[in-house]
Parts: C-alpha cells; sequence; structure tokens
C-alpha cells in the first residue's frame, strides 16, 4: 500500500517533469553533482570531453544527496543517469538497493583506492577536512593539530567544527585525543564523543554548509575552524589572512552512482568509464582544490609540479591524512549522529 | 376546534414537505457547486496529510511500526529540540508584543497619510526576502559587525558581545521577521476602535491613562489575540532564522525534521516529526480558540 502510493504520487511528478523538459534522446545523459563551482569544475575535467568523445549530450542537474535518489528510485521516477554523492552516502544507499551494478570489464578501476571501489559505486574525487586558523590572530604560530585545537589555555580564540557533518567531527575528535591517523579508524564512538564533549563549551558556532563554515572564518566570527580544503583554499585565494595544512586532514571521498531505474545505463556507464579514467581525473585539479579519486592521475603529467603539493590526494598529502571509512559509516552513522546531535545542542 | 388544529397542522406538514425538499434541493445544489472546492481540498490537503501520518508508522524496513514516535523518547535531544522550539516560540511572540503593541498604537493614532507612509516601512521588509533579512542581521550583529564596531569604538564594550550563532541572534532575527504579522492585524482592530468611546470616556472624566486602560486595551484585545496566534505558530514551524543565526547550538523543530529525514533511510522518520509538529499545532489553535473565542483565531476577519 505504501509502495504503490508513493509510485502513484510519483508517476504524477514524473508525468509533469516529462511535460516540462522534452523527451531525450537515447544519446543524451543527465548528470547530478552539487553545483557551484566544484560542478562548473567537473564541467569543464570530465562532462565536456567524456561528451566529445562518446559523441553524446550530458544534461546536468543539481543534487541535495542521498535523499533526492532515494526518492526517485523508490518513486521509479529517475531523471539522473548519473549522480555524485558522498562516500558514507554511497554507502548507505548501496545497502538500501538503490543503485545500478556497475561493470568493471567497461570501468577501468586501476589506480583507485579498491575502499573506494564497489558493486554498484564507484569514487570520484576527495575533499578534505582541515583545520584553519586565521593569521591576524595567531600569526604563524596557530594551532597546527586537532590537540590544539583542544587546547583552549595555549590557544584561546573562538572556534567552529561541522555540527552537520558527525562523521568528520568525530573523526577530529578522534585525532585530538591524540589516536595516531592510521588507527583512528574503526572509530571508538564513545571516546570520540567523548572528545566533542570537552570542547563543546568552547565551540562558537557548528556549521552546516561549507558556505557558513567559509563566512565564519572569512568575518572573524571565529578564530579556528574545522572547513573544507576547497572552501580554504577559496579564502586564501580571496586574501583573507589564513592558513591551514593537510597535517591530520580527513580526506572523505565522494563517488558515483548510476541510480536504479535509469533508462540511459549504458551509455551512462561508458560515461562514467571516462570520468574515472586517469586522463579526465588529472584535469579536476586544474580547475577546483579537491583531488582525484584516480592516482593514476599524477602520473598522466598533466597536472603541473608545484599544483601537486597543493593537491589533497596527492600521493605525498595523503600520507598526512585520516581516510574516512565509507563502510564503517554506512553501519555506525544513524546512532553516532543521533548521540553527536544530542551533545552538541544546548 | 380539535378538527381545525388537524387541518391546520395537516396543511402544516404539507407545506413543511415541500420546503424540506426546497432546502434538500437547494443544498444539493450548493453542494454541488462547491464540490470542485471540496474536491481541491480533499486533494491537495487531507490525502497529502493522510499520506503523511500513514508514512510515519512504518520503520526502516518497511515494517509497521511505532519506532518513529518511540524515538522522541529514547533519544534526549528530540525533548531538547522541542523545549527548544517552544522557549523560542514564547520569547519571540513576547518581544513581539511589546514592541509590536506599542507601534500599532502609535500607527492607528496617526492621521491617515502619516499612517499610510509609516506602514510602508512596516510592511517593505515583510516583503523582502526572509534570507537576505537573516542575512544582514548577521552581518550587524556577529563579533565584528556593525553593533559591536560601534559600541567597541565608543568605549562602551570592551569584549564584543556575543549576539549572534546562539539563542539571542535566533530571538532577534526572528522578531524582526514575526513583528509585521503581529503589528498589521493588530493595527487592523485598533483602527475599528470608535474615537467616541475614548471620547466619552474621557468627558465622564476619566484619565488619559485610565481611558487607554479601560477602553483602548480591552477593545484592541481581540487583534492581539489573533496576531499572537499567527506569530506563536509560524514560529513553531521556523527554520530559516534559526539554522542561520542559531549557530547548530539552537536546534527547532523544522530543522530537526530536515536532519532526520535526510538520516534515515525511511520518509518515517521526518513524517513522525511532521505529525506532531501538526498536531501540537492544531491543539493549540483549538486551545486558543477556546480560551480567546472564535475570532482571536479567525485571522484577519476584521477590518
Amino acid at each position: 500500500m505504501k509502495k504503490r502510493l508513493c509510485i502513484h504520487g510519483m508517476a504524477v511528478a514524473g508525468l509533469l517533469a516529462s511535460v516540462a523538459v522534452p523527451a531525450s534522446a537515447a544519446d543524451t545523459i543527465t548528470v547530478a553533482s552539487w553545483g557551484g563551482t566544484y560542478q562548473e569544475a567537473q564541467t569543464k575535467a570530465f562532462f565536456d570531453p567524456t561528451a566529445k568523445e562518446l559523441g553524446i549530450t550530458i544534461k546536468q542537474d543539481t543534487t541535495n544527496g542521498l535523499d533526492d535518489v532515494r526518492l526517485q528510485v523508490t518513486g521509479n521516477a529517475v531523471k539522473w543517469d548519473i549522480t555524485e554523492l558522498g562516500a558514507d552516502e554511497c554507502a548507505r544507499g548501496s545497502k538500501e538497493g538503490l543503485f545500478e551494478k556497475l561493470d568493471y570489464n567497461v570501468i577501468d578501476k586501476s589506480g583507485i583506492n579498491p575502499k573506494l571501489v564497489h558493486d554498484d559505486w564507484v569514487g570520484i574525487s576527495y575533499t578534505s577536512v582541515v583545520l584553519i586558523y586565521r593569521t591576524d590572530v595567531f600569526g604563524d604560530k596557530g594551532p597546527k593539530t586537532w590537540a590544539d585545537f583542544w587546547n583552549v589555555e595555549k590557544f584561546p580564540g573562538r572556534r567552529a567544527l561541522s555540527g552537520s557533518q558527525a562523521t568528520e567531527t568525530l573523526s577530529v575528535a578522534a585525532l585530538a585525543k591524540g589516536i595516531p591517523i592510521d588507527k583512528v579508524y574503526p572509530v571508538d564512538i564513545d571516546g570520540a564523543l567523548q572528545s566533542v564533549d570537552k570542547i563543546k563549551g568552547h565551540i562558537d558556532a557548528w556549521w552546516t554548509s561549507g558556505a557558513q563554515a567559509m563566512q565564519l572564518v572569512k568575518d572573524g566570527e571565529v578564530d579556528m575552524a574545522s572547513i573544507w580544503n576547497g572552501r580554504a583554499g577559496t579564502l586564501k585565494k580571496e586574501g583573507a589572512p589564513v592558513a591551514f595544512s593537510f597535517d591530520q586532514g580527513v580526506l572523505t571521498a565522494d563517488c558515483m552512482v548510476i541510480p536504479k531505474g535509469s533508462k540511459n545505463k549504458d551509455i551512462a556507464m561508458k560515461a562514467l568509464a571516462k570520468f574515472v579514467s586517469p586522463d579526465l581525473q588529472a584535469n579536476l585539479p586544474l580547475y577546483v582544490d579537491n583531488g582525484p579519486a584516480n592516482e593514476k592521475a599524477f602520473e598522466t603529467g598533466k597536472i603541473p609540479p608545484e599544483r601537486i603539493k597543493d593537491i589533497n590526494s596527492a600521493p605525498e598529502n595523503v600520507k598526512k591524512q585520516v581516510l574516512q571509512d565509507p563502510a564503517f559509516w554506512r553501519d555506525n552513522l544513524v546512532d553516532a549522529t543521533e548521540k553527536f546531535n544530542n551533545l552538541i545542542q544546548q | 376546534m380539535r378538527s381545525a388544529r388537524l387541518h391546520d397542522g395537516a396543511g402544516a406538514t404539507l407545506n413543511a414537505d415541500a420546503l424540506r425538499a426546497d432546502a434538500r434541493r437547494e443544498s444539493f445544489g450548493l453542494l454541488a457547486l462547491l464540490s470542485p472546492g471540496l474536491l481541491l481540498v480533499f486533494a491537495v490537503i487531507i490525502v497529502p496529510i493522510g499520506w503523511l501520518f500513514w508514512l510515519s508508522l512504518f520503520d526502516e524496513a518497511g515494517q509497521l511500526s511505532a519506532a518513529n514516535y518511540a524515538r522522541f523518547f529514547e533519544q534526549a535531544s528530540y525533548i531538547k529540540t522541542f523545549v527548544t522550539t517552544f522557549k523560542v516560540a514564547f520569547t519571540v511572540t513576547g518581544a513581539c508584543i511589546v514592541l509590536g503593541y506599542p507601534l500599532a498604537y502609535m500607527l492607528s493614532q496617526l492621521p491617515r497619510r502619516a499612517a499610510g507612509v509609516c506602514l510602508i516601512f512596516v510592511i517593505l521588509p515583510f516583503w523582502t526576502s526572509v534570507l537576505v533579512r537573516t542575512y544582514a542581521w548577521l552581518v550587524i550583529l556577529q563579533r565584528k559587525g556593525l553593533v559591536n564596531t560601534w559600541l567597541m569604538d565608543l568605549g562602551v564594550i570592551a569584549q564584543p558581545l556575543s549576539l549572534a550563532n546562539n539563542f539571542a541572534g535566533v530571538v532577534i532575527g526572528m522578531t524582526h521577521i514575526m513583528l509585521p504579522f503581529l503589528v498589521l492585524p493588530l493595527y487592523a482592530s485598533m483602527k475599528t476602535i470608535d474615537v467616541d468611546c475614548l471620547r466619552a470616556g474621557m468627558n465622564l472624566g476619566a484619565s488619559p491613562a485610565a481611558t487607554f486602560r479601560q477602553i483602548f486595551l480591552p477593545l484592541s484585545l481581540p487583534g492581539l489575540a489573533s496576531g499572537v496566534v499567527i506569530v506563536f505558530v509560524l514560529c513553531l514551524g521556523f527554520f530559516v532564522t534559526p539554522a542561520l543565526m542559531g549557530g547548530g547550538k539552537v536546534i527547532m523543530w523544522a530543522m530537526r525534521m530536515e536532519q532526520t529525514t535526510s538520516l534515515y533511510s525511511n520518509w518515517g522518520a521526518g513524517a513522525a516529526l511532521g505529525v506532531v509538529l501538526l498536531a501540537v499545532t492544531l491543539a493549540l489553535l483549538g486551545l486558543f480558540q477556546w480560551l480567546l473565542g472564535a475570532r482571536a483565531t479567525g485571522v484577519w476577519s476584521q477590518r
């Protein structure tokens, strides 16, 4: 009954959508990503070259994440052929059976971390959570590690952490306890929560979006924060007095999937194979700070050597960071997030 | 005499039957005229709400269960959110009354033209996007914002006040956004108060303060009540301002709905929150109606 009602409602929505958008030709696919400068970079790096090479049209849309895919798939109104998600969302969606199986005869997985290669999803790029501080407050003697961030006597000042990404904040909380980067996963959730409990009284804002994190640092509302490296790089480029490094960063992957019921599955598979190929992957860091998921991209010679040190997924930088484990969060996200939400709420 | 009465009775019954048939025909006709509207209300209000309720009864495995409601008691954060929501709603409503009543009173006493100009200043922000106004408040209130910079430059304070990213910020931002919802119905009701009543009061020796207290205030209460109801109910479901001004520490019910919808794989988890908010809002409206009479909830009805 539940399902039938769902389908009925979505059929109406689907009907409306198909009236609004002219019927797509067989060689047209729709790809959804996060929008903004990131998607513009992807357009130049992945979508345009792939469309040209395969002789297809790639339409674009933006996504809010797993909810959107779930809505389309459970409602039988799939309008995307490929969509980007966070790796933990991919792992959860995979458990729910929302994606098509990927064909690794078409997609060459070599060069991609095996943790990001799965039956129905594959890694596409990396974002890092880094510690940023204002140099007009600390000079170059700012907090360098998460233990410093947690040390409110030595580094007095206003602080912000992510409130919406419990996965990331719990990872840095574990690092703050002094756990070495290769021992953070599997996260000791209760231990990490205790660590959050210690700092929460000194947190002035729990940010819920990348833009908000950026605004907090830029306007001097906080003196130090956790932030995504792309946002941190933008702040620096804009001339804000900030410093950050990849030391003790949390490397989180993004992934791509083909939502179950995609009408252009075969072409989508070919396009996805192009997206993750070293050649196109190497384009991405030319336009944006998010590093390629395929490490063979660094061997193509396309990325200028002086650029490589600024890329979070460059082999040198990967060594300094914790790789967030999507499978761990697939199984622990709900419980950990509920506890985390309870803790940070006033 | 008896027969005459019978005769009359029979006549009345005859007539009554015809009248009843006529009335029935007419009400059927009216119902037919109303049916498109009723169907629309059924399709766009009753069905989705029923569906929402239905969805809230299924857990993540798709089984009928009360898990989505049980969670509110198992996880302390939901209770906290609920308390926060009401705390914010009460504070904002209170602040709106304190600021809005004198404002509406002043507007109602001004000459028509001046009142018109002043009303524009009430309505203009009302037409501006909530998002824009919230960001504007953020710029004004934050640590290095206008207020703190000025106060520190003037030497009034040594340390910046924390006005944004906390409860105070949420209340300030929301009060600004909710104020017109209180002022407009209140102003409308104050305009209908007959000035002659006030003159009569003063003529009979009451001081201006007594006239206000004994005549104007009671007559303006229904307008105030309807304004309070709108503001309070809107506060309960507010999202944008607390999300941006609360610094992640002030979590209101609507924000929790958004979090829950993306956290759980079943729509029921978020739907249950919606059902609770709807039930609480309806219960409150019922309570207001009972306490204040129909005029309070018959929003905008008086001119």
